[in-house]
């Protein structure tokens, strides 16, 4: 639980996708305080990606309650200009997959996207785009048009798209996937303060980042809070793990030549055998 | 199977693809080389292609129309556009084309007899003849202007311009998200036929293949109206509430409004010459 006050509370939230019975999310309870670090933790299918669109004003849950900064996020309430501006202003949401992300025809016009939405004054977006594509050492790539940049530079238009709102809250939806180890690298210094967005929720299965990225660990499994505790005791319970298929099995050739397989967590510079 | 069938109809639909991209790709290129119409303001070559395409649509006189064709090879030739691409993406296209059309004007318009057809006795007619080319030349001439434009101006740019000409916010986003992921799908549909590709063995018979192209064309819509979704809540995540709000930023310099007054000078002799008694 957070000793900060919460900046998102969800009471007993589940969530079905229209065309599907299971429910991608199924009473779901959680404070999150502001200045937390969370990594969300599970499978694929869990339901991580369904947490962030509730926590990003998406979608709706079915049942249960969401609430931002003590106010309910129900879609009524973003027929509130006030709140919908100031919501879309705090919360910033950063895809999976940034071909969904990137619509605009160049990369400033994509970071000016949001701003221009919010109605800021055009100097102060074009100032405030330029600042934040120097500070992603994106700056060369601001007339390119953002379907011909690489996977890696994709993702730092994408999050500069975002960052140029100044956030208070950033969600990011498994934020190092399909990346090269560099790309990956350079998302995970990103992500150790995330640009000086205090409050982050990132979605993610891999274990090795966790402990630099989060100082909380929320687990998923089946829709449900399987876990929830510091990055060390989720690290740590390599029952919860397996159960939640975080801990994989894989065949590993020693320098003897024997070829065995064991359960195995990477961590950042080398990785931990659980046999 | 028959052998007749064999995988060309896959080989040309990865073709097909290369095409499209190839084509894209050297327009994106021709738009970034140095040259007269590229370095002008996007809109001032939007306004005045527009002027002079008006001016040729109203010309009656084929010698005019044919000194703005003219005007338009040599501005091609300036800015390093290849005649030949001209040639071959739009000459012979609307020569086709407008041709089918113009075709039956040559025998139905009355006028003065100068030629029979051999077998069929259908007359040629002068009035027929230069009514027929009159039209060609009027739809060549304007869809090189049309094509210089687009050559020589990246696609982002032509869009702000249109933006700048008045043009509906809603439209302009809509065209430029439709480029967007069009590109997208081509390189979607271009893995899928890969995919496909690599794992066909033998040939395919007709129904195999309209199997083929059906399913393909299935999967590409779902997989479309998937992304469509997701980014309309991209959208929505950074505040798009129903309306589009865009930057334009471009600047006018004394070369570029030079180059205005100097479109629309030619547009208005252009008008002159071709409706004088």
């Amino acid at each position: 639980m957070p000793t900060n006050p919460s900046i998102f509370e969800l009471h007993e939230v589940s969530y079905n996708y229209h065309s599907s019975e299971v429910s991608a999310l199924e009473n779901v309870t959680l404070a999150i305080g502001k200045d937390e670090r969370i990594a969300v933790l599970g499978a694929n299918g869990s339901g991580k990606s369904t947490l962030l669109r509730l926590l990003a004003g998406l979608a709706f849950s079915s049942r249960g309650t969401i609430s931002f900064c003590g106010k309910p996020l129900t879609e009524e309430s973003f027929h509130d200009d006030t709140f919908a501006f100031g919501f879309r202003h705090r919360v910033a949401l950063i895809f999976q997959n940034p071909e969904a992300q990137l619509f605009n025809p160049t990369v400033f016009d994509e970071v000016a996207f949001g701003p221009l939405q919010l109605r800021w004054p055009k100097a102060q977006i074009i100032e405030r785009v330029d600042a934040v594509l120097d500070s992603l050492q994106i700056e060369h790539l601001k007339h390119r048009a953002p379907h011909r940049l690489s996977g890696g530079e994709k993702k730092r238009v994408a999050l500069a798209s975002v960052l140029v709102l100044d956030p208070e809250v950033l969600l990011l939806d498994e934020p190092t996937a399909s990346l090269d180890p560099q790309s990956q690298s350079r998302m995970v210094d990103f992500l150790i303060d995330c640009g000086g967005v205090k409050t982050a929720i990132t979605c993610t299965h891999e274990l090795h980042i966790v402990e630099d990225i989060a100082d909380r660990c929320v687990v998923l499994k089946n829709g449900r809070i399987a876990g929830d505790g510091t990055p060390a005791q989720i690290l740590a319970d390599e029952n919860l793990l397996k159960e939640t298929n975080l801990l994989h099995s894989h065949r590993h050739r020693h320098s003897s030549g024997v070829v065995h397989s064991h359960s195995h967590l990477h961590r950042g510079h080398g990785h931990t055998h659980q046999d | 199977m028959k052998k007749s069938a064999a995988h060309p109809f896959i080989e040309r639909t990865l073709a097909g693809f290369a095409d499209v991209l190839e084509h894209a790709g050297t327009a994106e290129r021709l738009s970034d080389q140095r040259g007269a119409l590229q370095s002008l303001d996007p809109r001032v070559k939007l306004v005045g292609s527009i002027l002079l395409i008006f001016a040729t649509l109203c010309s009656r006189r084929l010698w005019v129309t044919a000194s703005i064709f003219l005007v338009a090879v040599a501005l091609a030739q300036l800015s390093h556009i290849p005649l030949r691409l001209l040639a071959t993406r739009v000459w012979l296209g609307v020569l086709f084309f407008t041709g089918c059309i113009a075709l039956p004007a040559v025998f139905t318009t009355p006028g003065l007899k100068i030629w029979r057809l051999p077998l069929l006795g259908w007359p040629v007619t002068s009035q027929g003849l230069h009514s027929a080319t009159h039209l060609l030349m009027r739809a060549e001439t304007s869809a090189t202007w049309v094509s210089l434009v687009v050559l020589c101006t990246s696609w982002t740019h032509l869009l702000k311009a249109l933006r700048a000409l008045r043009v509906p916010v809603t439209a302009v986003v809509i065209l430029g998200m439709t480029h967007r992921y069009i590109f997208l799908l081509l390189q979607l549909g271009h893995e899928q036929f890969e995919a496909r590709r690599s794992r066909l063995v033998g040939l395919l018979d007709a129904r195999q293949r309209r199997k083929v192209a059906a399913s393909s064309a299935g999967v590409l819509l779902d997989k479309s109206v998937q992304l469509s979704g997701e980014v309309y809540s991209a959208m929505q995540a950074r505040g798009f509430r129903g309306e589009i709000y865009t930057l334009d930023e471009f600047q006018m310099n004394p070369r570029d409004w030079f180059a205005l007054v100097l479109f629309a000078a030619l547009a208005t002799i252009v008008l002159w010459l071709g409706l004088r008694q």
